[in-house]
């Protein structure tokens, strides 16, 4: 970088470009594009938001009615009355909660090896690691329908909670595994002056301070299994054991020509609203994950 | 020497023991699958043999060669990944420099900025289904009302416009995932190379290209390598909306595998597109990550 070779004390001599007269760039397109930014993410969802209110005949009205002539929340009472969209709800959340517990309860230690004990390999067992999060579903799901036919475990929850566990894996040791080199090692070494053996250490004074990075990573698992659609659209057939994308994905009208575009919507809403709570409050633990597991990795 | 000897076993063996649990469940939902594919391959095993395995040797990838579905799915999923990524490489990155401002109510605005990468894609291809709806879509009555069309344009029901459709879905999507990592890439340069640069006379624009770019090109590539993964095994998103229709036009591989499996439950053809699907992944992987390694070290000297 030819900057860096520029001695400081030439600062004081070269005068700062002249900027009066000129247009203020940065203060008129600053707010557009702040402006824009916000309604490029927000409105596709507050149109679902909005279309999940509205009578059927303001849904279905040309011209586009735009702001509800009458709010409605008939079409959430559909999916709960017509459907059992409480055991979606159940479902997702069931098969999400756990799967997150178990990959964090299986992958901290792993991280906590990986960073700390050097095991032979280490370096082949990371990058492995980093490749394999690169992997779509599409390239496991045959391989699992097998195993999931031979084990009997089809309309399983375990159909979902153990591949969801394992895809979550990768993340959780790479984002662990950065919060534990962080972390000082005079800590571990104290401890095992005062007597601590390996486990004891690991679970009396490291369990507790690793509680934020757990909370960070096990937000993003949970978002993760929240959200597959391809194992479970594939593993599970019995329609009181889907989870809210897939049975979201397959609701359909009597035919055709009258899809229930209103359902669908509300549908929608339920489905996101858990994840946009996490999101309102978790937003920075959300951030740091995301880049402590991509970018260090 | 023997006492040191024998703590470095025994944490070895921790180690290990920490490590098994993960490394099971990872042998056994990754490589499994994708080594039980490169065996299946080598069989035909579809509704013609009873589904029964019959060894066939290299026959379903000679079929594949002359198999005109296969390579017009592989050229879909070729158009979507580099369009998709291209565009939320531009405006994930127009993003990231906006966030990176100060302006009042930054906070709230990082924090809608994230909102779309959380939310379940197969739902958010609902909505924009929706969105494109040819009758009721909003985005038809827009463009009825600034006048460009006057009857509405079935969005999803015409090659072009459907595949059109699907990417601008995934844009929308998936470019807050790349302008938070460049966001944090953008955080962590220093204030002092701008300042410096600019007493020397440079432009705006010149320090984007000589400052920003140059020292954001690890973050880059690393948005580019993990997003251009997941839109080459894209599904969710595309079942949803157009199920790969219209005639097909937005069929890619991953639906093309998967209805091979699922719906004419031809199992070694379909491990067959697995094997090459994967080694096309890997082989990309394997580019971007040399040139990943190139520009780490070349941004560590600088």
């Amino acid at each position: 970088m030819t900057t860096l070779t520029h001695p400081p004390a030439e600062r004081p001599s070269t005068p700062t470009p002249p900027r009066r007269g000129k247009f203020p760039v940065k203060k008129v397109f600053l707010p557009l594009a702040v402006v824009l930014v916000v309604l490029f993410c927000l409105a596709p969802a507050l149109w679902q938001l909005l279309t999940s209110v509205k009578v059927n005949e303001d849904i279905s009205a040309v011209p586009t009615v735009y702001f509800p002539t009458r709010y409605t929340l008939s079409h959430y009472i559909e999916l709960f009355v017509r459907r059992p969209f409480w055991r979606y709800i159940l479902n997702s959340a069931f098969v999400s909660v756990t799967s997150t517990a178990i990959s964090l309860a299986i992958g901290a230690p792993a991280a906590y090896a990986l960073a700390r004990l050097r095991p032979w390999g280490g370096k082949v067992i990371l990058a492995s690691i980093l490749i394999v999060t690169l992997f779509p579903g599409i390239l496991l799901f045959l391989g699992l329908l097998e195993i999931i036919q031979a084990l009997h475990l089809g309309n399983n929850y375990l159909a979902l909670i153990i591949p969801y566990t394992a895809i979550n894996l990768p993340l959780t040791i790479l984002v662990l595994r950065s919060f534990f080199e962080q972390l000082p090692k005079d800590l571990e070494d104290a401890a095992k002056v005062d007597g601590y053996n390996t486990w004891q250490m690991l679970l009396q004074i490291l369990l507790p301070m690793t509680l934020p990075a757990l909370v960070t990573t096990g937000i993003l698992t949970f978002i993760f299994a929240w959200n597959e659609f391809i194992f479970a659209l594939t593993f599970i057939t019995r329609d009181e054991m889907k989870t809210i994308p897939v049975a979201a994905a397959q609701i359909g009208g009597a035919s055709v020509f009258e899809i229930p575009y209103g359902p669908i919507a509300a549908a929608t809403v339920l489905g996101t609203l858990p994840l946009v709570l996490l999101v309102l409050f978790f937003q920075r633990k959300i951030v740091q994950g995301l880049t402590a597991g991509a970018v260090k990795g | 020497m023997i006492n040191l000897h024998t703590i470095r076993g025994r944490e070895q063996r921790t180690a290990w023991v920490l490590l098994l649990p993960a490394l099971i469940l990872l042998l056994f939902v990754f490589a499994y699958p994708i080594g039980r594919a490169f065996w299946l391959s080598l069989f035909t095993k579809n509704l013609g043999t009873e589904l029964q395995p019959v060894f066939s040797g290299l026959y379903n990838y000679v079929r594949m060669a002359g198999d005109g579905r296969f390579w017009q799915t592989f050229w879909t999923t070729t158009v979507f990944t580099t369009s998709s990524v291209v565009l939320e490489l531009l405006l994930g990155m127009g993003i990231a420099l906006v966030l990176n401002q100060k302006f009042l109510g930054r906070n709230f605005v990082r924090t809608t900025a994230i909102l779309p990468w959380a939310l379940p894609t197969a739902l958010i291809g609902l909505a924009w289904a929706w969105i494109f709806n040819d009758q009721f879509g909003v985005v038809n009555d827009l463009l009825r009302r600034i006048g460009i069309i006057s009857t509405g344009i079935n969005w999803l029901g015409d090659p072009g416009l459907a595949m059109l459709a699907v990417i601008l879905a995934d844009v929308w999507k998936t470019t807050p995932f790349i302008s938070i990592l460049l966001l944090a890439g953008l955080q962590s340069i220093s204030p002092d190379l701008y300042e410096a640069h600019s007493i020397d006379g440079a432009k705006p624009w010149q320090n984007f290209t000589r400052i920003t770019l140059p020292l954001l090109m690890p973050q880059i590539l690393i948005a580019v390598l993990f997003r251009f993964a997941q839109a080459f095994g894209i599904f969710d998103l595309i079942a949803v909306m157009t199920g790969g229709g219209p005639g097909g036009a937005t069929e890619v591989v991953s639906l093309y595998i998967y209805s091979t499996v699922m719906r004419y439950l031809d199992f070694g053809y379909g491990a067959a597109l697995v094997v090459v699907t994967f080694l096309l992944l890997i082989f990309a992987v394997a580019i971007a990550s040399f040139f990943l390694s190139r520009s780490r070290a070349k941004t560590s000297r600088a």
